[in-house]
């Protein structure tokens, strides 16, 4: 610790903190628009400059170390005729456009002249002109705003790590540009919006939309990946208008995915209202509650529990899963499974499906080896954690079966499974592990949804255990979903038991003809593309008409996540709530209200009524998940299996559409300009 | 004045022949094993007890800078990297030496590497100077031919490589950290500092950079011996000097002088005087175009080195004279200074970027004569936000001419002004 | 975003490659980027004068830099011409020192005699003309650059024989063009 003095006031401070975080430290505030906590220090907007004592010009205070014994002034008159000056200088190009500028309101350039800038004029010259960027559907550019701190270049290189933009020319004609055609395509783009001082990057689709000072905003999570990031949306007369990260540093820090940011838009169309049933005509009709729940149960009636089977999707609630689980098992179905991607492995307890280290043990791994999955594009935050901690140095990366452009450097033993079974393999990884303080493998959720996928699983966790990935107080050993809704379904059991069929078997009798009912729980991502379902009636439960509405028997509607406080747990275990912030749609309810509505069809006597009781009995039966934002662990069952063989199978398990990966994103307008923009090339890929 | 045995460049103007052979006939190379085994800590202490204080402009005690780099490790080398991007408007000094001199360099470069802890050493060349280089680089192929450079030089146990990096248009690659980022593969913009070079240079390595001028000249200093060099000029402000005069004077031309020469004596010696002689002097630029103008009235009994400049809140910067009769359009003069900073400023940093552009807006209307009375305040304000603020030193140059002017020229502006409007009011 | 004003694909030739070699070896293994700058030097000379898009794509691969950071340090100094330019680029000083010795007679002449503006070429695309800032020549104002080389202590009639050699494809001295001193010493001391 070093002591230094600002304004005179005595100070204790880290031996590497700068001349800012002193003045922080001692409660004084230093404007600054370049500097960033999350970014390298650029000190190019001169904004922070302060007074040090025998320093023969001001200094800037964001990037100058403090000394023994510093004093440090941020009152005197050259400090303020430095601040009032480079404010300035800053807006003497700036256009005087804030009532038209989406960042109005929230403009550190308008709030930081308002307290260090001077309250007139002097420029009587034309201002700057400079052309706008096209960088895509995302971000909208008016670059006569732009002050040229480089934020949003320093973003993409550091945190991205896409290098998509740069400061070109130079001097006055210096600016920020992009010089691929595409734009910016990295999936975090549009935390440059947030990074942007001013109003030069702002959001298009909220283009105009609402003025900062009129929107409520609300705290949720996010349910387009497995991470649960911490969000803000932000609402104005029952739209919601925006979505801005809320920073929590143990998930998401202060970044998200465009895909958590951008899709809300979709949440607005494609929407089901009201019940419908399939008439004599084979037409979906519009109907009741009380007429399809009614035509539901006698369905269940009719059929024998092992022709019937349930499987839940990417965006289920662990609320829905339990009532769903709670009734089909009473009615002795077994057929259950929250897999809906087929991913399949044994079970011994929690560590064998959670991303155990933590998402913030991340930040301390020295040997990480990556397994079929595609982080970039599943997990896109934590994909950047990794990056942040890659860069940091010291981290060595090896991969097999993933893409190869995960911004930072792994060495890639290719893209054939059965190498984690060829005799030598344990041998090659565990030199590669030695030594190592912090060893992590993900496992990806992908690799397991294949035909080897319990074997891999096996073979894995023996390998962890062979490596001492785990260890005292560090578990190394992470499983990587890309779905909201597993680790819930897996907590709670949503799962065949008693012989029941899981999702490749559920989907096998279905081509024998042998399942007569389905229960698609928002499971539109469950593959029926070369399945034979002429004879398999289907309930479908969803919010959005998307893929498999059209071949329902019954169509009955649900809220989706911003219309409901609803239970997720995300890959770490953690449980954190959705805000219920917009009016349901229609006579749509939340879905677990419909099992608990059945279950009273078949006169069972289920012991809640309401959401607090369900909760409450969720938390005791599974206390794992009884507190919220919290994680508890598990521990680990030491496990080693020998002689597994695996079969040839090849893939990189890259993601071909980041953008629409669940029925939201799919019904968004702005994902799907994303995919026609960013995904040209691959468009021959998509089928659907 | 200069005794001719005194002199450094005797082969200044490339007069009397190109090559090494020619070299070491001036004395280039003799005795350089001598030097090499005397060691680093001998050329240290010569260095610094001669006094010689950078040529590049800022004018900081060379041996002092050389001190601060740190031994080199196994890890991390040491570099030197000779600063030839002279660009500075008024200097033409190190071209000279780089084209009919380079020899001088090379053998400085070697002592100041021995120095240094040095093995690995760059020559960053202005892109402009082709020829120069080209010439330079000649001279580096023969040395290396000779065991001057490369391994085992002279048979000594010292290796040393030089290499030369030719620029390509940024006069801000004239600041230190500005020409290790370029050299680096990256714009030429300054760093911030902390940390120095010579903890954090090139490669995140110890690094020293040095004028052409300043190197060149080590040679003689370590042959010569300090006290020699020191015994010239006077303290503080030793040795000889490279002057550059331009402008109006009957024969401009580059030559070597004592450090502290006349001002008068400079340009009437060697420059044949100021067109129409000494009284027809308006003012003089006295080292550069970032060092505050002198009016004439202040040029009598002016000696031409770092302190006495400074009296008269000038500077000796790069000694690159520019001479001005009073047929010059002073503010003419001084906008044409203030388009280069406009042009050369990097735009990384705010005050620089925005300030630039600014003052030369101003200036222009000054010239024209559709400024503002107010305009005149305004523009020394507007100077006084850019200096001192800005990342590295070209903002408090893109000020200081234009500070000078105002400062020495307040009442011919507002007579300019004035009477413009008169003009402008009677049509 | 920059226009694709070339398509085709640079590469540089097999000579060039050969310097290209030349220039790596002068920089440590690990830190070829700062070859940068002579690669895009040495892609305009075999370009001719100029450096395309693709050229800056295809330096930025060799040095495994995105486009984006090669595109900036050409961009960024002056001497990377992103257009075209004629057979003979003329650069012509106009800072100060050359001012005061009649630069801007230089200027005007040379827009009269080669009938074109400030950054434009000739229609026979054998000159480009340009006001530069200070060459670092100053004791031997005027001055000009063509190409590689200066030329000094012009005046304008000097000034158009240089022009009018150029075109006629005639050989000229480079430096001095007063024909009574070399160099930068003073006149009459050889």
């Amino acid at each position: 610790m070093k002591k230094v003095y600002v304004n005179d006031k005595v100070v204790s401070v880290p031996d590497t903190a700068t001349v800012m975080q002193a003045c922080e430290l001692a409660g004084e505030e230093i404007p600054r628009v370049c500097y960033h906590e999350s970014l390298s220090i650029a000190g190019n907007c001169r904004m922070c400059l302060v007074e040090v004592e025998n320093a023969a010009k001001p200094v800037a205070s964001c990037a100058f170390p403090v000394a023994e014994g510093m004093k440090i002034n941020t009152k005197s008159d050259k400090v303020k005729k430095a601040r009032k000056g480079v404010m300035e200088f800053l807006l003497i190009n700036h256009p005087l456009d804030c009532p038209i500028c989406d960042q109005g309101g929230e403009c550190d350039l308008q709030d930081q002249s308002l307290y260090y800038g001077k309250s007139y004029s002097r420029f009587e010259e034309n201002k700057r002109a400079v052309e706008d960027k096209d960088f895509g559907p995302l971000v909208k550019t008016v670059m006569t705003r732009c002050i040229h701190c480089t934020r949003c270049v320093r973003f993409l290189d550091e945190v991205a790590g896409t290098h998509e933009l740069g400061a070109i020319n130079r001097g006055e004609q210096m600016e920020i540009a992009s010089v691929v055609e595409e734009g910016i395509t990295s999936e975090l783009s549009g935390n440059i919006i947030d990074l942007c001082p001013v109003g030069a990057l702002t959001s298009k689709p909220y283009a105009f939309k609402a003025r900062s000072w009129e929107l409520i905003h609300h705290d949720t999570i996010d349910i387009t990946d497995g991470l649960g990031s911490n969000l803000i949306l932000d609402e104005f007369q029952g739209e919601i208008k925006r979505v801005l990260p809320r920073f929590n540093e143990d998930i998401n820090q202060e970044w998200i995915s465009d895909k958590s940011r951008f899709s809300y838009d979709g949440l607005d169309v494609q929407r089901l209202d009201k019940p419908f049933i399939r008439d004599d005509k084979n037409k979906l009709i519009p109907s009741d509650w009380k007429t399809s729940l009614n035509n539901v149960t006698g369905l269940l009636k009719k059929y024998k529990s092992d022709e019937i089977a349930a499987i839940s999707g990417s965006l289920t609630d662990v609320e829905t899963m339990f009532v769903a689980k709670e009734l089909f098992n009473s009615l002795g179905i077994y057929n259950l499974d929250c897999r809906f991607n087929g991913s399949n492995f044994k079970i011994n307890n929690r560590t064998d499906w959670l991303f155990n280290s933590k998402i913030i043990g991340t930040d301390k791994i020295d040997k990480l080896f990556i397994i079929g999955c595609d982080p970039k594009r599943e997990a896109t935050v934590l994909n950047a954690r990794i990056r942040k901690r890659w860069l940091s140095g010291d981290l060595e990366i090896i991969t097999l079966c993933t893409p190869n452009d995960l911004t930072y450097e792994t060495t890639s033993l290719g893209d054939d499974v059965s190498l984690l079974s060829d005799p030598s393999f344990l041998t090659d990884i565990k030199s590669f592990f030695n030594g190592a303080k912090y060893p992590m493998i993900i496992l990806g959720d992908s690799i397991l949804s294949t035909v080897e996928g319990e074997k891999i699983h096996s073979i894995v966790k023996s390998l962890s255990d062979n490596c001492e990935i785990i260890r005292d107080g560090w578990n190394g050993f992470c499983v990587l979903s890309a779905y909201a809704s597993r680790s819930g379904g897996l907590e709670i059991g949503f799962l065949p038991s008693k012989g029941g069929l899981n999702v490749k078997q559920i989907k096998k009798k279905i081509s024998e003809k042998k399942i007569k009912l389905l229960f698609l729980i928002e499971a539109d991502d469950f593959d029926l593309s070369d399945l034979d379902i002429k004879s398999t009636k289907i309930i479908y439960l969803g919010h959005h008409g998307d893929k498999h509405a059209t071949k329902a028997e019954i169509i009955l509607p649900i809220t989706a996540f911003t219309e409901k406080k609803a239970l997720y747990v995300n890959i770490e275990g953690r449980p954190q709530f959705t805000k219920k912030i917009i009016q349901n749609k229609g006579i749509a309810v939340d879905s677990w209200k419909i099992f608990r509505a059945l279950a009273d069809n078949f006169n069972l006597k289920f012991s809640y009524n309401n959401h607090e009781q369900l909760l409450n009995k969720i938390y005791k039966l599974h206390p794992e998940i009884s507190f919220i934002n919290q994680i508890i662990s598990s521990e680990w069952k030491s496990f080693k299996s020998s002689s597994i063989k695996l079969k040839t199978l090849k893939s990189n398990f890259a993601v071909v559409n980041y953008y629409q990966t669940c029925p939201v994103t799919r019904a968004s307008n702005n994902m799907a300009n994303c995919r026609k923009r960013f995904l040209k090339k691959d468009e021959s890929k998509f089928n659907g | 004045m200069l005794d001719k045995k005194d002199k450094i460049f005797n082969n200044l103007y490339g007069l009397k022949g190109k090559g090494l052979k020619t070299a070491k006939n001036f004395g280039d190379w003799t005795n350089a094993k001598d030097v090499i085994l005397n060691g680093k800590d001998w050329i240290l202490k010569h260095v610094k007890d001669s006094g010689l204080r950078g040529r590049g402009g800022a004018g900081f005690p060379t041996g002092l800078k050389w001190s601060f780099m740190p031994s080199k490790t196994e890890y991390k080398p040491n570099y030197l990297i000779v600063n030839a991007d002279e660009s500075e408007p008024g200097t033409c000094k190190d071209r000279e030496i780089l084209r009919n001199e380079p020899f001088k360099l090379l053998e400085g470069m070697l002592y100041a590497s021995i120095a240094m802890e040095v093995n690995t050493a760059y020559i960053y060349i202005r892109g402009e100077f082709y020829n120069e280089f080209v010439s330079l680089q000649n001279a580096i192929d023969e040395c290396y031919e000779n065991n001057l450079l490369g391994k085992k030089i002279l048979k000594t146990d010292y290796n040393l490589d030089v290499y030369v990096h030719r620029g390509a248009g940024a006069y801000i690659c004239g600041e230190e950290s500005a020409l290790i980022e370029s050299l680096e593969g990256k714009k030429g913009q300054p760093r911030l500092k902390p940390p120095f070079p010579a903890n954090v240079g090139l490669y995140g390595c110890p690094t020293t950079v040095s004028n052409v001028e300043t190197i060149a000249v080590v040679p003689a200093i370590l042959k010569r011996g300090s006290e020699w060099f020191a015994g010239l000029g006077k303290e503080n402000n030793t040795g000889t000097k490279l002057f550059c005069i331009s402008g109006h004077v009957n024969k401009p031309c580059t030559v070597e002088e004592e450090m502290g020469v006349d001002l008068k004596e400079l340009i009437e010696k060697h420059c044949g005087g100021v067109l129409g002689g000494w009284n027809n002097l308006k003012a003089v630029v006295p080292g550069g175009s970032s060092t505050p103008l002198i009016p004439a009235s202040l040029c009598n009994n002016l000696a031409m080195d770092f302190d006495s400049l400074k009296a008269v809140k000038s500077g000796l910067g790069t000694a690159a004279v520019i001479v001005m009769d009073k047929s010059t359009d002073i503010v003419e003069a001084i906008t044409r200074f203030s388009r280069f900073y406009n042009h050369e400023s990097c735009g990384q940093c705010t005050p620089c970027r925005e300030g630039t552009g600014w003052i030369l807006k101003i200036m222009k209307k000054l010239c024209k004569g559709t400024a503002d009375i107010n305009d005149i305040d305004k523009l020394e304000d507007i100077c006084s936000q850019v200096e001192n603020h800005t990342i590295c030193a070209l903002g408090d140059a893109a000020a200081w001419p234009v500070q000078a002017l105002i400062r020495h020229y307040r009442s011919d502006l507002e007579k300019r002004i004035s009477s413009s409007k008169l003009v402008s009011s009677a049509e | 975003m920059i226009e694709n004003k070339n398509t085709k694909d640079f590469e540089f030739t097999k000579k060039n490659l050969e310097q290209v070699k030349k220039i790596f070896s002068k920089y440590p293994d690990d830190q070829k980027v700062s070859a940068v700058m002579p690669l895009l030097d040495l892609a305009m000379r075999q370009i001719g004068g100029w450096v395309t898009e693709s050229a800056i794509k295809h330096i930025s691969s060799m040095l495994n830099i995105p486009f984006i950071r090669a595109y900036e340090v050409a961009s960024f100094y002056s001497m990377f011409n992103l257009e075209p330019i004629g057979k003979n680029f003329i650069q012509i000083c106009t800072t100060t020192s050359c001012w005061l010795r009649g630069s801007d007679n230089i200027l005007e002449v040379c827009k009269k005699h080669l009938n074109v503006k400030n950054n434009q070429t000739t229609k026979d695309g054998l000159f480009t003309l340009k006001e530069v800032e200070c060459l670092g020549a100053c004791v031997n104002a005027p001055m000009v650059q063509i190409n590689d080389n200066y030329y000094e202590d012009l005046d304008t009639e000097s000034f158009l024989n240089i022009l009018d050699s150029l075109k006629e494809g005639k050989k000229i001295d480079i430096g001095p063009q007063n024909k009574k001193r070399k160099g930068a010493e003073p006149l009459g001391s050889a």
